[in-house]
């Protein structure tokens, strides 16, 4: 057996992330841990029981030019896409964007099959939602 | 890493997201440079240092993988042009040639049928024309 368990999301603010993800988006917050300066949010889905994504910020466990590199590739937008689904897209988009965040699509139909919309979360990630 | 440095990436990265969304608009590069609160030369320098094209090239090079999507899916050439942003037919196809190495209406014409099976996300990027020389 062989199934998915969690998924690192790399982000510069946990409190901006956290509203992104829990607030905006409608993840559950199942665990938040902090060392130091850094702090590792773990959010989930009912839907999916045992799957999760792990928020970190870039310089956590790396070093000062790996976390560096890996910020600046966040900051440029080169990071993602993250995809998601909900069974009602209208409404999850207009939540996220009530939120604030940077839209890059409104919901289309796509030519290869699904209706999706797309974001960037507070750190510059790619996130795309599809409808199920 | 800076904070200074960084606001500029996020500045950039909003430019390019706006680039990527808004191509068939009339933009410039003082229009996005004025949005990334950088003057136009800054702008452009700090935009090819950051995606390895100028913003100009960069909006031409979407404003043709766009066209590209329309023509295989049977727009004129006429239509494509005018739908991606473009207002010159000549130096349209001109820019076409440049990037894909055919003309827009030798390209429509050819068989695409090997890039049907593709999700149109990342055809976008597989398709989209590529520079021998950063512009």
């Amino acid at each position: 057996m062989i199934a998915f368990q969690y998924f690192p999301i790399a982000v510069d603010d946990p409190d901006a992330a956290l509203a992104f993800y829990r607030d905006a988006l409608g993840l559950e917050l199942l665990n938040d841990v902090s060392n130091g300066e850094f702090r590792w949010l773990t959010l989930g889905s009912p839907e999916q029981p045992g799957v999760s994504i792990v928020l970190s910020q870039p310089h956590g466990g790396r070093s000062q030019q790996d976390g560096d590199a890996l910020l600046e590739l966040l900051a440029k937008g080169a990071l993602g896409p993250y995809v998601f689904r909900t069974d009602d897209l209208d409404a999850t988009f207009e939540r996220v964007r009530a939120s604030g965040a940077e839209v890059l699509q409104e919901p289309i139909d796509q030519s290869w099959g699904p209706r999706d919309c797309a974001f960037r979360d507070p750190a510059g990630n790619i996130v795309r939602i599809n409808q199920a | 890493m800076e904070q200074h440095e960084l606001a500029e990436f996020r500045a950039l990265r909003r430019a390019r997201d706006l680039i990527d969304r808004e191509y068939a608009r009339p933009l410039d590069v003082p229009t996005l440079a004025a949005a990334a609160h950088l003057s136009p030369a800054h702008f452009s320098r700090r935009f090819r240092a950051a995606y390895g094209e100028t913003p100009y090239g960069y909006l031409m090079t979407r404003r043709i993988e766009r066209a590209m999507a329309l023509l295989r899916a049977g727009s004129s050439v006429t239509d494509a042009c005018m739908a991606v942003g473009c207002t010159s037919l000549g130096s349209f196809s001109s820019r076409f040639r440049e990037l894909v190495g055919e003309s827009p209406s030798v390209y429509r014409a050819r068989e695409h049928s090997h890039l049907a099976a593709i999700p149109s996300c990342i055809l976008r990027e597989g398709t989209r024309p590529k520079r021998a020389r950063a512009a």
